[in-house]
């Protein structure tokens, strides 16, 4: 697998986060609420599960809040967020010429494991995103711009847990 | 004023286009700075490389910086921002456990959704595992109980936690993340190049940053100097375009209307009374809660009173229409929702929905005041009247007039026609409906 990226091309840290400060002072400006993605990703997995078992989706509360019944799961601003950092991801990948099929991973390990730690990771990253009703996007940088306490301590608790695991799972990056 | 009521345009393709295109330049400027390749961001936390810390500290203060000069110099209502409610304890294990989600994974969700838009494999096997992984709190959610909504701070911000003006925090805030990305330089020299640190190479060296730098802070102390508008500024600008609202009486409820709210299952109504304490012992709405125009000044008493759900309609009601007109200005210069004002008030509601005549009978001598109580009272009844509560559709009054032990009432009874409730209840009254209930958010949190 290619491990080299064309990291060179990558906009300089501060600039990239005073772009991204403007575009997240002008969501509030413009609607009052900040950037997020890990909700509307709940939404699509519940609206897909709708279309396999659309009477547990109505049975479990936390699930049937999102999409029970006839509510339109995915007609949610969220969603279109959502849709557009994709479609905004991919559009800079095309036009820098970053778009490649590829995986990145530390040197000592397989692609499977990459894989199958990213699944985990995801999976886990998921259940807490919900249980702190935010992530990194949503709570810490949203959170962050307008001065939530809850926000700030939910961010320095990422750190602190990353940071805390880091040595232990050092195998998988380096 | 900013933000704007897009609510009203939920559902309409142009609000989705709008988030569409936020979330497009969100994507973008996260793949631009390298956020969809999992190594880069795994690195942080082996200190090698600190992108994901300067880029999210710069755009937390930039953001705030911009929001709260904007808020300064009066061209958006910070009070109608969304800020996350702080829940302390799930905040934090939430945290923690994304943290090992981070460093296990590589991503957190919004990274993973740009680099599985790249076609990077592992963004795209994270992204499907956020997607379990919220279901699976989904199906288990039930298990945590009340702890998930433990801690509960409601919006909490750190100028209430440390008593400070918000510009201060600003400021500090700005030193704050300087004085981290000078660490993170340091930090990328020595883990990430393997370079060794000199006494010299301490001092950022740097022109172009320098400069930032110094604009930023120099920026968040005009912003503290300049200082954040208090709730009465903002009623003048929020109303400046409907300056003639209350002339025009938009905000002025006719009783009938107030009744029928009260009598809709979806929504919830509130009486705030801003009378004295004697004439609301007098009467008062059934519910009505009794508060003077004085504690309505008080900030915290105010963000207790406005932490309220979506379908929560007030109505601000006095003797008369002054006070509660003086209250309804602070409720909605402070940002609240759905706020209106008993037309005529109490003397009003009680031509509407009279009480029986020997209980209260119309003061007819002498030059009444403003916001005097136009009724004199036998005995204070509180809310122990059909005229408290018309929205119930009884035809019995609880209330006693004692005007057989009473000859002094006896004259006024025998006057009045003698019924249980001195009006037909099934009345048809004509009025004017005005209120219009509107949403406070469109998204239920920054993440949904």
């Amino acid at each position: 697998m290619n491990n080299k990226t064309k990291t060179n091309t990558y906009i300089n840290p501060y600039l990239g986060g005073a772009l991204l400060g403007i575009v997240l002072f002008l969501a509030f400006f413009i609607t009052g609420n900040g950037l997020g993605a890990s909700g509307a990703i709940n939404r699509v997995m519940v609206a897909v599960v709708k279309l396999f078992a659309s009477e547990h989706v109505d049975t479990v509360g936390y699930l049937a809040n999102l999409g029970g019944g006839n509510s339109d799961t995915l007609a949610n601003s969220g969603v279109a967020m959502l849709f557009g950092t994709l479609f905004g991801g991919f559009a800079s990948g095309l036009f820098h010429r970053r778009l490649k099929v590829e995986l990145r991973k530390g040197p000592s390990i397989s692609p499977t494991t990459r894989i199958i730690m990213a699944i985990i990771g995801g999976i886990i990253m998921g259940y807490g995103a919900r249980l702190a009703r935010g992530c990194t996007s949503g709570q810490a940088l949203s959170g962050g711009a307008v001065l939530s306490v809850g926000s700030f301590a939910f961010m320095f608790s990422i750190f602190i847990g990353a940071y805390a695991l880091a040595y232990f799972v050092r195998k998988l990056w380096n | 004023m900013a933000p704007f009521e897009i609510s009203t345009l939920t559902g309409s393709l142009p609000y989705y286009l709008i988030f569409l295109f936020i979330g497009i330049a969100f994507g973008a400027v996260l793949e631009m700075s390298g956020f969809g390749d999992s190594r880069k961001l795994a690195a942080q936390f082996y200190l090698k490389d600190l992108t994901v810390l300067k880029v999210m500290f710069t755009a937390i203060v930039v953001a705030a910086v911009l929001i709260f000069t904007s808020s300064a110099f009066g061209l958006l209502d910070f009070s109608r921002l969304w800020v996350n409610p702080t829940y302390l304890m799930p905040g934090i294990i939430g945290g923690l456990i994304m943290g090992v989600g981070f460093i296990v994974g590589g991503f957190c969700p919004g990274t993973s959704a740009v680099a599985a838009a790249t076609l990077k494999l592992d963004g795209i096997a994270f992204v499907i595992g956020v997607g379990l992984g919220t279901l699976l709190f989904g199906e288990t959610a039930g298990l945590l109980g009340g702890a998930r909504f433990a801690t509960f701070g409601g919006r909490y911000t750190l100028d209430e936690l440390f008593n400070l003006p918000i510009g201060v925090v600003v400021v500090l805030l700005v030193i704050m993340a300087l004085m981290m990305f000078w660490a993170a330089e340091l930090a990328e020299k020595h883990f990430g190049r393997g370079q060794k640190i000199s006494l010299k190479g301490l001092l950022p060296s740097n022109r172009k940053y320098i400069t930032a730098a110094s604009a930023l802070v120099v920026v968040a102390f005009m912003v503290a100097v300049i200082g954040q508008p208090k709730p009465l500024d903002n009623w003048k600008k929020l109303f400046t375009a409907a300056a003639t609202s209350l002339d025009n009486r938009e905000p002025y409820i006719h009783p009938a209307e107030v009744v029928e709210w009260r009598q809709d299952d979806t929504v919830y109504v509130r009486v705030l009374d801003v009378r004295t304490e004697r004439d609301f012992n007098q009467f008062h709405l059934q519910g009505a809660i009794n508060i003077s125009l004085d504690i309505l000044k008080d900030k915290s008493y105010l963000k207790m009173l406005k932490t309220v759900p979506d379908n929560m309609l007030t109505f601000v009601v006095s003797n008369d229409e002054t006070w509660a007109a003086a209250g309804w200005k602070q409720l909605v210069g402070a940002g609240f929702k759905n706020v209106y004002i008993i037309d005529g008030g109490i003397n009003n509601w009680l031509k509407v929905y009279p009480t029986d005549p020997c209980i209260a009978s119309p003061i007819t001598k002498g030059n009444l005041k403003d916001e005097q109580l136009a009724y004199r009272f036998q005995k204070a009844i509180g809310d122990n009247c059909y005229s408290s509560h018309p929205e119930v559709k009884t035809k019995k009054s609880p209330t006693e007039c004692d005007w057989k032990e009473n000859p002094k009432l006896k004259e006024a009874h025998n006057d009045a026609v003698i019924r249980e409730i001195p009006f037909d209840v099934d009345r048809k009254i004509t009025f004017e409906r005005k209120v219009k209930m509107q949403k406070n958010k469109s998204m239920a949190g920054g993440c949904g």
